[in-house]
């Protein structure tokens, strides 16, 4: 079992993201987490689906993602060079006074931004791979996170190769 | 300005699709298509129940090759339709299914008979639409029937809510062309290092056998198949849905393998050293427990989806494609010719020759014989539409197909009630032919309705019943391996004859061994529809059998030298 990130090149068109959610669902796969939005072509979108499961289920997985008739393009890049990159926004309890700034220094050393500042809570945004992301999280827990939400990893193969469609 | 309703152009793109037939049942949101029925050069046949219709679609497509087209209304009739929807998707038989829609202002507002279709059959359609613009019908409808009948076949499904059937559009505003499907490439040209790979292991096999599918059927690889068979001397063995593959009769043919398949054809796979799969998918009524099935032997696995390759076995040499392309160039690829294993041959012979399928004479009325009466009076001709259970098992077993798509029957789905309504759409692809659905006396009662169907249209389908009163393949898995516990399995007898009549269907039941034959001829040569009610030896057994979860190898009810069984 290990960790796969795909990356799916959909028509951008009602019900396709039912459609390829649905397909690791049925087959029992639990998505770890799922990011969608347009691309550099319009018409189409770019889903990037992070999955654990065994090779062979993988593989048979992609089989049937490729059968969608609105799947134009499926890669697994998990074994090939990539960026990867997920934002959090996290709410955290920080009293005027010594928690704030304490909370502060930590936003900085991850090079965290904060986009809001309550009375007794900031809210910081944090931009990395996932492990960067739960570091943080941890540190910042004794403090109280009062929520926190993430984006869902997105990912693109290093290099010069363009769009999956063009290689 | 010339104006059109969307419901005009649906009809108009469905000619041009080529529709000749559709098989529906009508209703509130489908009024407007209902409508511009009534005087279109189209025919409708209506059914009595929505699942007939897309069972009936189903059947036209089995028989013809062509895309079945059914229709309903939209909540209930809709819902109807799932199961033949099912059916379709398993056995990867072409259909369109037209549903009504509440009008798109009232979508997801639980209004009167909305039921979101597109949602519900998401994951039993190999597409479907919902269609929100009149605009887009017509590439809507081209799209639905490339994707239905073209890469492995499936059904799809196209919604329409009322007010896009009812909007009026201008004709030149319609949308026309080819559907762009960036993302619905087929391969249909197998890899030609594949196939070369392919032919080395065949040259080199001392057991090799061919395990044909649905697929050969499907794509009009029979003549390929028996040629590339003969060219190699290769035995082959079919699935129940390859049956017609091969004539029975053919010198090379095993029958079916697998669960109620001949003890001849899974001993050949279970000794083989290398199996060609074509069309197939390795289900598990075929393989029995995977890891023991075929454990000596290499695999060739030719099919048109790829993500068949590898499901369930890793073969050797994969081969996607078209099974009619794939083998066309691996006859015209073959370097050798000739039979590769004679003594192979000679072993699968006396197999076949010690190890038959069971017959027995005891003057009782055994299913078995009535088939085989059958398939004696016909000649092994006509097409057969079964139910499903152990009528489909011993009409799989006993009947003499010679020609592909002569056979219909719901074979991954298992779907009760399909065969009497399949039955009824096979007609109407091929009038000229003799249709017969062999039936339970449970299955035919799932869709019993179509009674009506049959006598307001006259078609002349032979309604053969094997009634034993019983679920009977639930209750044979009862008694083997419940305890003969038989819960809820046992039906009280009907008066199948009398129903008949009250339709205005001619009819005859049939008690005893001496009336079979002249039973059959009565309504084999009888002008119009006839039911046939044979009441069977209630206890019978389809045998041999592969008990779920054992090798195919270890049969139950096998047949032994003294021409009994051991069970």
């Amino acid at each position: 079992m290990k960790q796969h990130i795909i990356s799916v090149l959909v028509e951008n068109k009602a019900g396709v993201l039912a459609r390829v959610a649905g397909l690791f669902s049925r087959r029992g796969f639990n998505i770890e987490s799922l990011a969608v939005g347009t691309c550099e072509t319009p018409g189409m979108s770019r889903i990037t689906i992070v999955v654990i499961g065994d090779d062979t289920h993988i593989e048979q997985v992609k089989k049937q993602l490729n059968k969608l008739i609105d799947v134009i393009k499926i890669t697994d890049i998990t074994e090939k060079e990539h960026v990867e990159r997920e934002l959090a926004l996290i709410k955290v309890h920080a009293d005027p006074g010594s928690q704030r700034s304490e909370v502060m220094q930590i936003a900085g050393i991850f090079r965290a931004k904060i986009i809001d500042v309550g009375a007794q809570t900031l809210v910081l945004e944090i931009t990395g791979d996932s492990e960067k992301i739960f570091a943080m999280e941890s540190l910042l827990r004794p403090y109280g996170i009062l929520e926190l939400v993430r984006t869902g990893r997105v990912a693109l193969q290093r290099g010069s190769l363009g769009s999956a469609l063009r290689q | 300005m010339r104006m059109k309703t969307g419901a005009a152009i649906l009809i108009e793109s469905l000619k041009e699709e080529g529709v000749e037939i559709i098989f529906g049942y009508p209703g509130g949101a489908v009024l407007p298509i209902y409508d511009e029925l009534y005087d279109a050069e189209l025919t409708h046949i209506l059914v009595r129940h929505e699942q007939a219709a897309v069972h009936a679609a189903d059947g036209y497509a089995r028989a013809s090759g062509r895309v079945g087209v059914c229709l309903s209304t939209s909540g209930p009739g809709a819902c109807n339709l799932i199961s033949g929807i099912a059916t379709a998707n398993m056995d990867s038989v072409p259909i369109v299914a037209l549903t009504g829609q509440v009008p798109t202002g009232m979508l997801g507002n639980d209004a009167f008979q909305e039921s979101d279709i597109t949602g519900i059959t998401l994951p039993i359609t190999k597409h479907n639409y919902l269609v929100k613009d009149a605009r887009d019908i017509k590439m809507t409808v081209k799209a639905a029937f490339y994707i239905a009948g073209t890469g492995r076949n499936g059904p799809v499904l196209i919604d329409l809510p009322k007010d896009v059937l009812t909007a009026k559009v201008a004709a030149e505003e319609v949308l026309s062309g080819e559907p762009e499907l960036r993302g619905y490439k087929p391969t249909l040209k197998g890899h030609s290092k594949q196939i070369k790979k392919a032919l080395e292991l065949i040259y080199n096999a001392k057991k090799p056998v061919i395990y044909a599918g649905g697929g050969v059927i499907t794509s009009g690889a029979s003549e390929e198949l028996i040629q590339l068979a003969e060219f190699f001397c290769l035995p082959v063995t079919t699935t129940l849905m390859g049956l017609g593959a091969i004539p029975a009769d053919h010198p090379l043919n095993l029958g079916m393998l697998g669960m109620h398949g001949t003890e001849y054809a899974n001993y050949a796979i279970s000794e083989s050293d290398l199996l060609i799969a074509i069309g197939a998918r390795f289900d598990d009524r075929v393989t029995g427990k995977l890891s023991h099935f075929a454990t000596h032997a290499k695999v060739i696995h030719i099919d048109i989806d790829p993500a068949e390759i590898g499901k369930n076995v890793n073969p050797d040499v994969p081969i996607v494609g078209d099974a009619k392309s794939v083998l066309a160039d691996m006859i015209c690829m073959a370097e050798k010719k000739g039979c590769i294993s004679e003594p192979w041959l000679e072993q699968v012979k006396l197999w076949r020759k010690n190890h038959p399928l069971r017959v027995v004479n005891d003057g009782k009325v055994h299913p078995q014989n009535i088939i085989r009466k059958l398939s004696e009076l016909l000649d092994g001709g006509g097409i057969i539409v079964s139910e499903v259970g152990q009528n489909q098992m011993w009409a799989a077993q006993h009947y003499g197909f010679k020609k592909p798509r002569q056979w219909i029957s719901s074979g991954g789905l298992g779907t009760m009630g399909y065969g009497f309504p399949a039955a009824i759409g096979a007609w109407f692809a091929k009038p000229d032919e003799t249709v017969v659905v062999i039936a339970g006396d449970g299955s035919f009662q799932m869709n019993i309705q179509e009674l009506a169907t049959v006598a307001q249209y006259k078609v002349p389908v032979k309604i053969v019943i094997l009634n034993n009163m019983y679920l009977g393949m639930v209750r044979q898995w009862q008694e083997l391996f419940y305890d003969r516990r038989y819960s809820y399995t046992e039906l009280p007898p009907v008066d199948f004859v009398g129903i008949a009549k009250a339709y205005g269907i001619q009819g005859m039941r049939v008690d005893s061994v001496d009336q079979i034959d002249e039973a059959l001829r009565t309504a084999l040569d009888y002008d119009g529809p006839y039911l046939l009610d044979f009441r069977i030896d209630r206890g019978e057994n389809v045998y041999p059998m592969v008990p779920a979860g054992a090798a195919i190898s270890e049969m139950i009810g096998k047949h032994n030298h003294n021409g009994g069984s051991d069970i």
